[in-house]
């Protein structure tokens, strides 16, 4: 007798069977927790999605709301698509984890078993690395790298400043989430100011002074906002070392810098419940095997995401997709004792530098001497010298990238 | 070890399913990142129905840099000719 994976599948949805079945939990509702849950469930396990927010409020494209380009509420995912496939969808947090015993303490003391479980709990802001900027402070100087609210904040701050007014940026070190993003941030800000306020600046204060597509960027704001944007790196002084909240001002070693706007981005570390778990090492990121994602430090766990150490691929949405499907394959197999495929894993991430202008960085991974290596010959920056024709495109499949991504996390 | 009959069913019946993993070569996942399979208006195409021979074919003409692209040229050099056509082979079912 052979049985069909949808009569399957439909065995295992009986109550009995499923309550017997091996139970995996994801703590995090983004882009990597949801789609992973998501890729589980297909694989026929019980889920659960630990996750606070009832509704998710995605960053990639978040930096067009901030431009004034987008509207915040296409920003926004709930989980009844997931809640329909099967998956259990906790709307708590998680205050705890025994690695040993294998559970998860929800905020309201109640436990959840687990067989494996998957943290995907993307970023926490480092509000002691900025002497100055703590949370009270990111509500007068928002950092809006956690969309939402602080999205919001920095929107209504650039549109409520005067004409002629500065606005200053911070930008961190390596590593933090999505490494375009700032830079696209800076391009869009850049835009709004040159179309809606052109005698202000955007002064923008790096930590470092290489970046991702770094020609990219600096040969459109050459081409698109001369005398306007002033990227200053750290080796002009570009890194911030704190805030003066009363000034409006950020701290550097040569000199304070004050703004009409300041947006502080500052360092990160995993999501808090890593911490808890003890899944985070001393750099305060998750180190994993590069296969299945188990955590390096606790069996039974594993991480995906911005909170993993992912070695050559970047913390962006699209990689914690792809790591999502190859992580929910790994468990599967794990689960049924048969051996973990060595995974390829994919990422493409766009950046807009002004409406319908484009660029992307791409990758190919595989795991090399225990890390997710770049395969090398594959992946790349778009060219420096294409045309308009491509910037145009790559525009469109930016938009059509967050329009696949959000529909196959949140369906 | 716990001893549960509902359990040991259960595990006996996930290890009899066909494999997700084992269907998905590597890399093949990935390509619906973009590719999705559910969309119907999208500016990169679902893959689903198409002749694996011609996706083959595509994901070729991008490694070898005779077809035009602005992504997919670099993502196709990560994989040789055989995997190619077993991403393929995935991709379009």
């Amino acid at each position: 007798m052979r049985l069909t994976r949808r009569a399957l599948a439909g065995l295992l949805a009986t109550p009995a069977l499923a309550q017997a079945m091996p139970a995996v939990v994801v703590i995090g509702g983004g882009f990597g927790g949801a789609s992973c849950a998501r890729a589980l469930r297909r694989n026929g396990l019980a889920v659960t999605l630990v996750e606070p927010n009832a509704t998710y409020t995605a960053c990639p494209f978040s930096n067009a709301v901030i431009a004034g380009l987008r509207p915040m509420e296409r920003q926004r995912f709930g989980y009844d698509a997931l809640r329909a496939q099967g998956i259990t969808v906790v709307h708590q947090a998680a205050t705890g984890v025994d690695a040993t015993a294998r559970r998860v303490t929800l905020a309201d003391g109640s436990v959840l078993a687990y067989d494996r479980l998957v943290l995907a709990p993307g970023i926490a802001l480092r509000f002691d690395a900025l002497p100055g900027y703590d949370e009270a402070a990111a509500s007068v100087l928002p950092h809006a790298w956690q969309a939402g609210a602080q999205t919001e904040l920095l929107r209504s701050q650039l549109e409520a400043m005067e004409d002629g007014g500065m606005v200053v940026m911070a930008i961190p070190a390596n590593p933090y989430r999505c490494p375009p993003g700032p830079y696209e941030r800076a391009s869009l800000i850049a835009h709004y100011l040159k179309t809606r306020k052109p005698r202000s600046k955007l002064l923008v204060l790096d930590a470092k002074d290489v970046f991702s597509k770094q020609r990219l960027f600096q040969a459109a704001w050459a081409a698109l906002y001369p005398g306007l944007l002033e990227y200053v790196p750290l080796s002009a002084g570009g890194r911030v070392t704190g805030v003066d909240l009363a000034a409006r001002e950020v701290v550097t070693e040569f000199g304070n810098h004050a703004g009409a706007v300041v947006n502080v981005i500052p360092p990160q570390r995993a999501g808090e419940i890593a911490g808890i778990a003890g899944a985070a090492d001393r750099s305060g990121w998750c180190p994993i095997d590069p296969g299945s994602f188990e955590s390096r430090l606790l069996p039974g766990m594993h991480v995906i995401g911005d909170a993993a150490i992912a070695g050559a691929m970047p913390k962006s949405a699209f990689a914690a997709n792809a790591q999502a499907r190859v992580c929910a394959d790994a468990i599967a197999a794990l689960l049924r004792g048969t051996p973990v495929p060595e995974p390829r894993l994919l990422n493409t991430c766009y950046s807009l530098v002004a409406p319908g202008y484009g660029i992307s960085v791409a990758g190919v991974y595989r795991p090399a001497e225990g890390v997710l290596a770049d395969i090398p010959g594959a992946g790349g920056t778009s060219p420096l010298d294409a045309p308009a024709s491509v910037r145009e495109a790559e525009a469109v499949y930016a938009e059509d990238w967050f329009e696949t991504i959000s529909a196959d996390a949140f369906g | 070890m716990r001893h549960d009959p509902g359990r040991l069913l259960a595990l006996l019946l996930l290890a009899a399913m066909p494999a997700h993993a084992e269907e998905a070569p590597p890399g093949a996942s990935g390509c619906l990142g973009c590719h999705s399979p559910m969309r119907t208006d999208a500016a990169m195409p679902s893959l689903r129905g198409r002749d694996p021979a011609e996706v083959a074919g595509a994901l070729r003409a991008f490694r070898e840099g005779t077809r035009p692209a602005t992504v997919m040229d670099r993502l196709a050099r990560g994989f040789t000719e055989a995997e190619s056509r077993a991403i393929a082979a995935w991709v379009v079912r």
